[in-house]
């Protein structure tokens, strides 16, 4: 059978889509590069929305990118179903889309954080997070400005009960995110956003560990046993 | 050609860093009497024809859809 594909847009500012194309290969599927600009998601079995800075974050941290024209296309595809995983400023993008819900504000502690962060995996059913166990602890790093997620008390309430929050941080509260929540995903888990970088911990040459590669394995397996 | 002003704001309950960072240099400036600041954003949008209704409910769906995000933003318009 075919290698699964999984396309990685590119947006004007995005940073890690190289390195989140590698991870889909070394996860053993078939990156493909979607341009923001085009109507065409090319027939890919699920897509990763990079990190970076897209638009410069001007006006709010993926506010501009949400009205990319490829972003018609991935919305439609995600309602329908198509797995999605949004990392950093991909996860900001996915709350302005409204696929997932709150938003994420700049960091309470005002400042750019950078780390190897300690996770705890709290859903392993969804598309991107099946190759942990809940309750998994993972290393990963984690790079941003405005990662601080937030939502009101009952959206917060919603996602805790019924198993939503996919990952939240450990030892420290990198952002100021409500609950420590550092990932979680739509209704049905096809949609992820996550802040922390799993792309940058793929490799032990780079990474502080190999912990962020189960996502993609996670996408990989599904798509072949699909 | 109006000019019509969208202000945005963090709903209260939301915690604004930038606001009390603000607030809490000011006595160290000799600025007594301040309980709190609250950082926003202004929007100054041109029109091309006059400012009235069906103008200002198009600014209003502006600020809606992009100049503000209402799952943590509120927003108000109103005629220079």
């Amino acid at each position: 059978m075919d290698a699964a594909r999984v396309g990685v847009i590119t947006f004007p500012g995005s940073l890690d889509d190289r390195d989140a194309a590698r991870a889909v290969r070394l996860a053993g599927a078939e990156p493909v590069a979607l341009w923001h600009a085009d109507h065409d998601l090319q027939g890919v079995d699920a897509v990763v929305l990079p990190g970076g800075f897209s638009y410069g974050d001007y006006l709010r941290a993926g506010a501009i990118a949400r009205f990319a024209p490829l972003m018609t296309e991935l919305v439609a595809a995600a309602e329908a179903g198509l797995p999605v995983l949004g990392i950093c400023n991909g996860f900001q993008v996915l709350c302005e889309t409204h696929l997932l819900p709150g938003a994420l504000l700049p960091n309470a502690g005002l400042h750019f954080v950078c780390r190897d962060q300690r996770l705890r995996v709290e859903n392993a059913d969804t598309a991107w997070t099946s190759e942990y166990r809940e309750g998994q602890e993972l290393v990963i790093p984690v790079k941003n400005r405005d990662g601080r997620y937030t939502a009101d008390r009952e959206t917060l309430i919603e996602l805790a009960d019924s198993g939503r929050i996919v990952a939240r941080y450990l030892d420290l509260n990198p952002n100021g995110s409500l609950d420590d929540i550092a990932g979680i995903c739509n209704e049905a888990g096809n949609v992820v956003g996550l802040m922390p970088h799993p792309e940058h911990a793929a490799e032990s040459l780079t990474g502080p560990s190999t912990d962020g590669l189960g996502f993609f394995t996670s996408i990989v397996k599904r798509l072949v046993n699909a | 050609m109006a000019r019509v002003v969208v202000d945005v704001m963090l709903k209260p309950e939301i915690l604004d860093p930038q606001g009390q960072a603000i607030a809490r240099k000011l006595p160290q400036m000799g600025f007594e009497g301040v309980v709190a600041v609250r950082q926003g954003k202004r929007f100054e949008v041109e029109l091309e024809g006059p400012a009235d209704d069906a103008a200002l409910e198009r600014v209003g769906k502006i600020a809606e859809t992009l100049l503000a995000n209402p799952v943590i933003e509120n927003y108000e318009v109103r005629v220079l």
